[in-house]
């Protein structure tokens, strides 16, 4: 019972860290350069300090949901685990929030300020962003589904030695 | 056995305490022994802090969502400038910046509201109510009936509460409402998008006060639900608070 609950938090982990790592290499190979009433206009993920970030938090899920499947279940480690799978969730989820509110400028503009949607000019690029962003959510959703599960095999235990 | 009696009389006081009724505080020292009197009572002061620190925890927090929710809402500047001059008459137009030509803060708006009620609304019952078995009960109740209205996995609530999910609104609303606020300040030379702030400088400067208002709020409530998890840790029938 106890060595497949392990397995299965193991596939979890593995899923999340599958996805984030997808999602921050799409984000990374975003690059496209168009020549725009004879301008030329590069667009990169670089050049957005919100896509950075995501980049960086996606990396550190990674990161952290490979090393996680390590930790023993039922060590006093397993509790630390917990909490910092919320703060991760809670990093993945700012992450794909500040990307989705600089995506949603550079699809629909905002005219009171000024700004033109530069998605028609740049359109493989905008898709590619759109596919980081679903590899964000996906990788998100997962590590949810797998915090579920913890709090689940964890919370058994608790409640039947009470 | 005696470790164990001593830590379920201190939780019964922190609720209590939490809720304001001083009756049980003179049933406790009354059972033990008088050379355990003095770690009964520093017990008792301990653990009479964390019941103090969760209500201040509480307060803090709905008052940092709101005034950030509040700010933003009614955040709003206008500037009026010649635009073009027709002859000798100048022409003027007025340019106007409200929170709600921007998507992200009216989430950002809407996410603080949301955990600013429901701070308030916790406060107000477990204040009200000063059984404390009614009072978890009710805030149960209550946690229930939202995470369902709200379609999210019913049962999730009982085993994440609504704090925790509400805690993470507020992080992706203020994660977002800075990322439009990074862009107003710098723009973006590349997309051709302007920086908006040194025209409306003030309505950039509150702005920032809202976000950082509601990142406060955001760790106040990871402290909150930290504490709440630590004190409820042996009664896990209780979920959530």
């Amino acid at each position: 019972m106890a060595k497949l609950s392990r397995l299965i938090t193991a596939v979890l982990r593995l899923a999340v860290a599958g996805a984030a790592a997808a999602a921050a290499i799409i984000m990374v190979t975003s690059h496209e350069t168009t020549s725009f009433f004879g301008i030329e206009m590069e667009a990169k993920y670089s050049y957005t300090p919100s896509f950075i970030f995501f980049v960086v938090a996606f990396a550190v899920g990674f990161a952290y949901s490979l090393l996680v499947i390590l930790v023993r279940p039922g060590s006093t480690a397993s509790r630390l685990v917990l909490l910092s799978d919320v703060v991760v969730g809670m990093l993945l989820a700012g992450a794909v929030a500040a990307t989705g509110a600089i995506a949603d400028v550079g699809k629909n503009g905002n005219e009171h300020a000024g700004w033109l949607p530069i998605c028609p000019q740049v359109r493989a690029y905008c898709v590619h962003v759109e596919g980081a962003l679903i590899a964000g959510f996906v990788s998100l959703l997962i590590h949810f589904l797998s915090i579920m599960y913890s709090l689940h095999a964890v919370a058994e235990p608790l409640c039947c030695s009470h | 056995m005696l470790e164990s009696s001593s830590r379920l009389t201190v939780t019964d006081l922190s609720m209590d305490l939490e809720h304001g009724s001083k009756t049980k505080l003179s049933a406790a020292p009354a059972a033990a022994t008088p050379a355990c009197k003095c770690s009964n009572r520093l017990l008792q002061l301990g653990d009479r802090l964390v019941a103090v620190q969760l209500v201040v925890l509480r307060t803090a927090a709905a008052l940092t969502t709101v005034v950030a929710a509040a700010v933003m809402a009614l955040n709003t500047q206008s500037y009026t400038a010649v635009v073009a001059i027709i002859g000798t008459k100048p022409l003027m137009q007025t340019f106007t910046a409200k929170f709600r030509y921007t998507p992200a803060f009216v989430y950002f708006v809407i996410a603080n509201a949301i955990a600013g009620t429901y701070n308030l609304l916790v406060l107000i019952i477990r204040r009200l109510i000063l059984q404390r078995r009614t009072a978890s009960l009710v805030v149960h109740m209550l946690d229930m009936v939202i995470l369902s209205c709200s379609l999210i996995i019913s049962f999730s609530s009982l085993l994440l509460s609504l704090a925790q999910v509400i805690m993470a609104l507020l992080a992706t609303g203020a994660a977002t409402a800075a990322s439009m606020a990074e862009l107003g300040k710098k723009g973006n030379l590349h997309a051709r998008w302007n920086p908006i702030c040194d025209k409306f400088g003030s309505f950039c400067s509150r702005g920032g006060i809202a976000i950082v208002s509601s990142f406060i709020g955001v760790a106040l409530m990871l402290a909150l639900n930290l504490l709440s998890a630590a004190a409820n840790a042996h009664r896990p029938n209780v979920v959530g608070q």
